[in-house]
């Protein structure tokens, strides 16, 4: 099994207890949009220190580890129009659909929510297609 | 006390995201390029993610959070213009960046200054969503 599987699978079962210790103490469920989105437009006021905390983990501690690995690669386009146009398509989407990889994909996928596997079906589909006509056809990315 | 476990999981969280790969963005159009160079690793994160989290569901059975009053009520299940569009632009946005997200803030400390436009732009577009859905509701009602 070559070794991003495993740091894959490794990294997902961290990504799985946060989640399980978020709904399990804190009786919350752990979506990155939704946690931010509270933030941003006011809606989740009255438990901001929650969702300012959970936010400054996941800021500070990956760039602490990368520090310590010596650095770690992004491979983010360096094309503005594209990074501008899919910020704000994922922005207005997790909004729309009330959550996205991680509150959707990961924490309605364990619960057996209907809503968590159509909305997953529907960005990874989304996000199939927009790779083939981008890379493929269009060749812009 | 709730505070500092937010803390903790947001850190658990990122550094997830950071070991799996996940902050990196070409690991995630790999797995979205199925007529490409495929890369499995995103099926991996997910499952890995997966088994813990759903072991935590079965554990809220009968039980109340240590630090809350109650677990989240499960949603009402309607799949709805909201859910199928939203998760659509979702899904568009992710395919063209590589980013969602959890891994667009997990590497604001260590990426480029690409991610910090990426983050700024989400925010924009969750600002103005409440306003696009209730131009779109409003135009429902209309037809």
């Amino acid at each position: 099994m070559p070794i991003d599987w495993i740091m894959g699978l490794a990294g997902g079962v961290l990504i799985g207890a946060a989640g399980a210790l978020f709904l399990l103490v804190n009786g919350r469920i752990m979506g990155a949009s939704g946690i931010l989105g509270g933030l941003v437009d006011g809606s989740g006021r009255s438990d901001w220190q929650e969702r300012a905390a959970l936010i400054a983990g996941l800021v500070a501690v990956p760039a602490i580890a990368a520090f310590a690995m010596g650095g770690s690669q992004t491979h983010l386009t360096s094309n503005w129009v594209i990074i501008i146009a899919a910020g704000l398509l994922v922005g207005v989407g997790t909004r729309f659909a009330n959550g996205c990889t991680s509150g959707h994909g990961v924490c309605g996928i364990s619960r057996l929510s209907l809503r968590g596997i159509v909305a997953t079906v529907f960005y990874i589909g989304a996000g199939g297609l927009t790779v083939v006509l981008f890379k493929h056809i269009l060749g812009v990315i | 006390m709730r505070t500092f476990v937010s803390f903790l999981v947001g850190s658990l969280f990122g550094l997830g995201l950071l070991v799996s790969g996940m902050t990196d963005t070409t690991k995630v159009q790999g797995w979205l390029d199925i007529f490409g160079d495929w890369d499995p690793t995103l099926a991996f994160v997910m499952g890995g993610a997966i088994v813990p989290m759903a072991i935590a569901w079965r554990l809220t059975i009968g039980r109340k959070p240590v630090l809350a009053d109650a677990f989240p009520a499960r949603p009402e299940q309607k799949i709805g213009r909201n859910l199928v569009l939203g998760s659509t632009l979702f899904g568009m946005g992710w395919g063209l960046a590589g980013l969602c997200p959890g891994p667009a803030m997990a590497s604001l400390g260590f990426g480029s200054f690409g991610s910090w436009v990426f983050v700024a732009a989400m925010i924009v577009g969750m600002l103005i969503a409440p306003s696009l859905r209730a131009r779109l509701d409003q135009r429902a009602v209309a037809v």
